[in-house]
């Protein structure tokens, strides 16, 4: 006997169908690997701009932030501090970026034919992790060439927890992403507003300063950053300079998981509708 | 028999008007309205969708009180004018909107052939982008593996499995995405105007395809198309949809002569759709119609008699131009085009009522369409297209005819022509 479904206006709030993201997960799947290869398709140096990019980021910011504003790193070499927090940010912010506006750029495709949604900005988040692994490797190379140079240098146990960190900035950026994307489907200003908004944020995470370098007064404000304390935690963790602070982590665990339940519900209400608005 | 698909009160809104603006405080009224337990206050009952009446209200029903139930096996045809809800109704039945009341209980999986090569990506393969079509709709990868040598094969394209989409023809990347369709194996299969693309022969094999899903795998099939041979051919049953609600089911061809009759009728443009594609700053178009010689109304279409397409547009700047109409045949082929003159001719602001006459024993008995179109040569631009606007059928008087043959003549057009035969011997 066929199953008997039903299609119907409106429906439970938590009903998230988690279930059937299971049925599908050949198509997810497939979209990671579609992601990752048609990123650099046709690019002359191919898959060379994973590396490129970060050096080039690196590069620049020891210039005008080293060298020009003079800006402490905790007595880290300034392209290891930079190093890391770029590596760790760019998984972030691009995972947010892409995951912002799932609705208005795949509206055409989402308006032929359904598949569940959510679909679309998990592969996202996952195919960017492969390019955070990449350039990961990038940056280990620049530790470990520190490391035997570097006496300073002091890698401890707390770099068991980086897959834990991953997760939570992983879980941070869908939360965020799924609540953005419902949203611009009914006010499209929040495009504009996140591409920008993505450059602040940068400046109020400890990418390019360590927390120490924050005046006390101002320093809550830079804490109430969930992705504070896991950059921070994730650069003591292989230099041990900077602050390990589980306060602050367990906070930023949280906070993306309430930020995810939430953006998952609003999501899956746009999800239904959505194509009539956009 | 069983029932695969059961619709019940089915309607669907959709709102008006410019996208974004006012939306904040209609969704603030009507979260106001549900804490206080009331009803949504944009959901009033009753205004029906007719888009040549300018709407009191900025909500429309696409759909009304939709109620229909599909046996399992059946080919049902869904026909109507444009805007009639057709596709509105496959939309909710492929889950890519919801309704906004009633629900649709149905047997199985619903699969959808709405667009071919529905996320094809350029960049990828063609064996890739097998692969993620067939995923998107909803296929496990095991099934496209063991699916994939027929697709392959159905598509024609097996050389070129390996180059990337964006080399293909676009009659290629149609083949490819219709192959992958076709072995979709829901248990309800929702086809809309796919079969309107690629070459004969591909539609044949399209339409053999789809013949043979209804009948050999006893798969029920929601057949929505302006192809009226089509659905005569291959439906059983046929729905006619008119403003968003049922108008009338039954025999397919009956169905198919009310369609013609209320689509040959003459049309006021709406106000909406002249500030649209059927007008711009310039120019706008107001009513299309089909007339007699004597300029009354046509309705009965004998091949003897001379058909116009009138058409009345106001211009409202001084323009440049040129009123202009293509000719279909039924199944979409394009038959002509034909122009006031080849040169613009300068419009001053004011109503023009354009008549151009298609000669009598010009057409075939059958199905036409007609679209009409004011048009900028220098710089070039459509000051305004209404695509199909109407459509029409010849008929034939068999006793006019001054042969000896019955049957029907082949052919889209049948023109007198001049003959000389003479005895060489």
């Amino acid at each position: 006997m066929e199953k008997i479904s039903t299609l119907t206006p409106r429906k439970e709030i938590l009903d998230l169908r988690l279930k059937e993201i299971i049925e599908y997960r050949d198509l997810l799947f497939l979209f990671i690997k579609r992601d990752i290869t048609v990123t650099y398709k046709q690019t002359i140096l191919g898959p060379l701009w994973f590396f490129i990019q970060p050096l080039l980021t690196t590069l620049m910011f020891l210039l005008i932030f080293w060298k020009i504003a003079g800006i402490s790193t905790n007595g880290v070499p300034p392209v290891l501090f930079y190093m890391g927090g770029i590596t760790l940010w760019n998984y972030f912010s691009e995972s947010l970026r892409l995951t912002s506006d799932t609705f208005t750029k795949h509206a055409s495709l989402f308006g032929k034919v359904y598949f569940p949604r959510l679909i679309t900005p998990i592969s996202i988040v996952v195919s960017n992790l492969v390019k955070f692994l990449i350039q990961f490797m990038l940056f280990l190379g620049v530790f470990f060439y520190y490391f035997f140079t570097d006496a300073a240098i002091n890698p401890n146990i707390t770099l068991l927890l980086i897959p834990f960190y991953l997760f939570v900035i992983a879980i941070l950026a869908l939360g965020f992403g799924l609540l953005i994307s419902a949203l611009t489907t009914k006010y499209r200003d929040l495009t504009f507003l996140i591409q920008f908004g993505i450059q602040l944020w940068m400046y109020a995470t400890p990418v390019i300063y360590p927390i120490s370098g924050i005046p006390v007064k101002f320093r809550p404000f830079i804490e109430a950053n969930p992705l504070s304390s896991l950059v921070e935690a994730f650069k003591y963790g292989f230099t041990g300079a900077g602050t390990f602070n589980s306060g602050g982590l367990l906070y930023s665990f949280l906070f993306s998981i309430i930020l995810f339940l939430t953006g998952l519900v609003i999501f899956n209400r746009t999800e239904r509708n959505f194509i009539d608005t956009v | 028999m069983s029932f695969a698909v059961k619709i019940e009160n089915l309607s669907k809104q959709y709102r008006l008007g410019l996208i974004g603006t006012g939306t904040l405080s209609h969704d603030l009224n009507r979260w106001w309205h549900l804490v206080r337990g009331k009803e949504d206050p944009y959901l009033k009952i009753g205004e029906v969708n007719d888009r040549t009446l300018k709407s009191k209200n900025d909500y429309i029903w696409a759909l009304r009180d939709i109620n229909l139930v599909v046996e399992s096996g059946e080919v049902l045809g869904i026909i109507g004018k444009n805007g009639a809800g057709k596709s509105t109704l496959l939309k909710i039945l492929s889950r890519v909107t919801a309704p906004t009341t009633g629900n649709i209980i149905y047997k199985g999986r619903i699969g959808s052939l709405l667009e071919v090569g529905t996320g094809f990506h350029p960049e990828l393969t063609g064996r890739e982008n097998v692969y993620l079509n067939g995923a998107v709709l909803g296929m496990k990868k095991r099934e496209i593996d063991s699916k994939f040598d027929a697709i392959v094969d159905f598509s024609g394209c097996e050389r070129y499995i390996d180059t990337p989409v964006k080399r293909y023809s676009s009659g290629m990347t149609v083949r490819l995405g219709f192959a992958v369709a076709a072995f979709l194996e829901p248990e309800i299969l929702v086809v809309d105007e796919v079969l309107a693309v690629g070459d004969a022969e591909f539609q044949n094999k399209a339409v053999g395809k789809i013949k043979d899903v209804s009948r050999v795998d006893g798969r029920t099939i929601l057949f929505v198309s302006h192809n009226m041979n089509m659905i005569n051919l291959l439906c059983q049953r046929v729905i006619l949809l008119e403003n968003g609600l049922v108008s009338n089911m039954g025999e397919p061809q009956e169905m198919i002569n009310q369609y013609i009759s209320i689509v040959t009728k003459g049309q006021e443009i709406s106000e909406s759709e002249r500030n649209s594609i059927a007008g711009d700053e310039y120019c706008k178009l107001i009513s299309v119609r089909l007339v007699e010689k004597n300029k009354s109304d046509i309705s009965y279409i004998d091949i003897e008699k001379e058909i116009g397409v009138e058409f009345i547009f106001d211009v409202s700047q001084p323009v440049n131009g040129v009123a202009n109409i293509n000719l279909y045949t039924g199944d979409g082929t394009h038959i002509l085009f034909s122009s006031e003159k080849e040169r613009e001719s300068f419009y001053q602001p004011g109503r023009y009522c354009a008549v151009t006459w298609i000669p009598s024993g010009f057409l075939n008995t059958g199905l036409y369409s007609i679209s009409v179109y004011f048009t900028s040569l220098i710089p070039y631009k459509i000051h305004f297209e209404k695509r199909e606007i109407l459509s029409f059928e010849v008929f034939e008087d068999i006793r006019n005819r001054n042969i000896n043959y019955v049957g029907p003549i082949p052919g889209i057009i049948r023109p007198v022509l001049e003959w000389e035969v003479i005895k060489l011997n």
